[in-house]
């Protein structure tokens, strides 16, 4: 469950302060599948990083899990965004020298898993994201189809309760870009809540909930009834 | 993140950019064998002074004519006096102090020495039986004034002069003629070659009397004396300045020089040199430490994004902190260790280049060179660890 109130963010540009984000307020309940449109500099990124804890807010109070996330320290954050936390980027975010298999285990390895435990959790997650055969490969050796699936495979090998995607199909093709939006639908159909930002209408309206964001502000929050 | 991850994903780094790993490991490695071979240099050509001066006696002590130091009013010098001279009999009275093993009087001439029909000029030495063993020179046969023969006329050849008089017959026996008087050859030096500057294959031995009445003097050039172990040398050397300041009337006009005072002097130059060489070659572990620092400084530059990266999926900033450190002692580590591999070998081709040098590399500086190589390394890498540690996650994630 998350829960901001009254979050903002400014960034100085050139001596201005700009808002990122002006007073949010949001609630989404776990298992949710909500997406985030706006066009560019209407604070979407910034509200998902915020969500992800790679950002802070200037002011306003962000609970997860009927936690108080703002008080927290770098190190605490940091657990959560290993625990509790899965990112999926645009641009895969892969360490070029690491294999998929690798890619995937870093997770793991950040949490001080055995390695014999790694090993069998990377080897189920290669099965499930059909990437048995490129295990050994490097990314620069995947499509970029198979490289968004390593990047989710990674995102959810520490099964997090959140999935945080940002325009996780803008690097790929049409017919690629759905097979990824059906494996994260499929991770929510799986109970985990997943929050997509997106400036494209048609992916944002597979979503259940939509929320469309200008200049900081949430200007609407629906909820289709089949969410 | 465990410790063992972190040794283990860092080494992975660390082979993944081969080239560069490459060539800090060998700006490390150089310092470090630099360190290693020079100091292996240095305490080389120091040892092989002390073997030098161990080879011309044991336990020596040198007592020469004349005071060595500056005083204030040396009233002989306004009278025209020189300093009196060592005589025989001050080497006697010498020779009977308690901590004295044996001396040596000794004077230094050269003659024209003649026999078998051949004629060269040669050194002389004029002594006593005691200066062969005094000197640690060895007689390849015969002997010289054994018991009972203290007067005769007999000469001991170099040698190299007893093969060139005497190439195919024994020398021992023959006669020959050195200055206007006629000796008989009761020894030969085995050949030993020179020392400190001396060659005994090229000098004879003579009496000393002897070598007084051809030079016509009754002082000494030096008297020699062997204490009688380590420990005697400094209550000897008192006793001696004592007895003769005594038999001078009271003038101190001579100067001891003991064997482990100059050996004392050179040790310390050399030393010295080795840490000044050694010095120089900690200069370049140090150019290979900022070496290692702009090289990391570029790898944080340039894994910007991964450093988000692994932020976004909850790596703490002590673990990106430690991946980058322990990146440095990798790379540190394996450029000492290649280091004093490459230095030991250096030394040995010294030693095998130069059989005489016994270039070592003395066990501090090998350890001083791994350790500085370390400590530098690793000290490099504390600020770009710092700086990948501090970077802004959403930043660095934007970062292509």
């Amino acid at each position: 469950m998350i829960r901001l109130s009254a979050i903002t963010r400014t960034f100085h540009m050139g001596g201005q302060a700009v808002y990122a984000l002006n007073g949010i307020n949001l609630h989404i309940a776990s298992g949710e599948y909500v997406s985030i449109m706006g066009p560019s500099g209407s604070g979407k990124s910034t509200l998902l990083n915020i969500i992800g804890l790679l950002d802070r807010p200037d002011s306003g109070r962000y609970e997860l899990d009927d936690r108080l996330i703002t008080d927290l320290s770098e190190t605490e954050q940091a657990q959560i965004r290993r625990e509790k936390i899965g990112f999926v980027f645009q641009s895969f975010h892969l360490i070029p020298r690491l294999t998929a298999a690798e890619n995937i285990e870093l997770p793991l390895i950040l949490s001080g898993m055995p390695q014999e435990q790694r090993q069998i959790r990377v080897d189920e997650a290669l099965q499930a994201f059909e990437l048995k055969q490129r295990a050994s490969h490097r990314p620069a050796e995947l499509s970029g189809g198979q490289r968004q699936r390593v990047a989710i495979a990674r995102a959810t090998i520490m099964q997090p309760s959140v999935i945080l995607a940002d325009e996780p199909t803008g690097n790929l093709d049409h017919q690629i870009g759905a097979e990824v939006m059906a494996l994260l639908e499929n991770l929510h159909h799986g109970g985990t809540t997943l929050i997509v930002v997106t400036h494209d209408r048609e992916l944002g309206a597979r979503a259940h909930r939509q929320i469309a964001m200008r200049d900081g502000k949430i200007m609407t929050d629906q909820a289709d009834d089949a969410g | 993140m465990t410790l063992a991850d972190t040794l283990q994903t860092s080494f992975k780094t660390v082979l993944s950019y081969r080239i560069r790993s490459l060539l800090i490991v060998l700006a490390m490695a150089l310092g470090v064998a630099a360190v290693v071979v020079l100091t292996a240099l240095g305490d080389g050509a120091r040892n092989y002074v002390i073997n030098q001066f161990s080879s011309i006696g044991t336990n020596l002590l040198v007592v020469l004519p004349g005071r060595a130091e500056t005083s204030g009013s040396f009233l002989g010098a306004v009278l025209g006096q020189t300093p009196r001279d060592l005589t025989l009999k001050d080497a006697q009275l010498l020779g009977r102090l308690p901590q004295v093993r044996r001396y040596a009087p000794l004077n230094v001439g050269a003659a024209e020495l003649s026999g078998a029909n051949r004629l060269r000029e040669v050194t002389v030495l004029g002594s006593n039986a005691d200066l062969i063993p005094i000197r640690h020179m060895k007689l390849a046969q015969g002997g010289f004034l054994a018991h009972g023969t203290e007067r005769n006329a007999q000469i001991v050849l170099g040698a190299k002069i007893a093969d060139e008089f005497f190439p195919r017959s024994q020398a021992i026996g023959q006669r020959v003629r050195l200055g206007d008087s006629r000796f008989m050859v009761s020894g030969v030096l085995a050949a030993q070659g020179e020392s400190m500057g001396f060659n005994t294959d090229e000098i004879v031995i003579i009496p000393i009397d002897y070598a007084q009445a051809m030079f016509n003097t009754t002082s000494l050039f030096r008297i020699l004396i062997e204490a009688k172990s380590h420990n005697d040398i400094e209550p000897a050397k008192q006793a001696i300045l004592a007895t003769l300041k005594q038999s001078h009337d009271g003038e101190e006009d001579i100067t001891v020089i003991t064997q482990d005072a100059i050996l004392a002097t050179f040790d310390r130059i050399l030393h010295t040199m080795t840490l000044a060489v050694a010095g120089i070659a900690a200069i370049s572990l140090i150019v290979a430490g900022i070496l290692v620092m702009n090289v990391m400084l570029v790898a944080v530059n340039q894994r910007t994004a991964e450093i988000g990266l692994l932020k976004a999926i909850g790596a703490t900033s002590s673990d990106i902190r430690r991946l980058f450190f322990a990146e440095a002692v990798w790379l540190s580590f394996a450029g000492a260790i290649l280091g004093f591999l490459l230095g030991q070998f250096g030394s040995l081709m010294l030693r095998l280049a130069y059989p005489q040098l016994p270039a070592w590399a003395p066990v501090w500086a090998s350890i001083a060179g791994i350790v500085v190589a370390l400590v530098t390394g690793i000290a490099a890498s504390l600020w770009p660890a710092n700086q990948a540690a501090r970077l802004d996650a959403v930043k660095a994630l934007s970062k292509r």
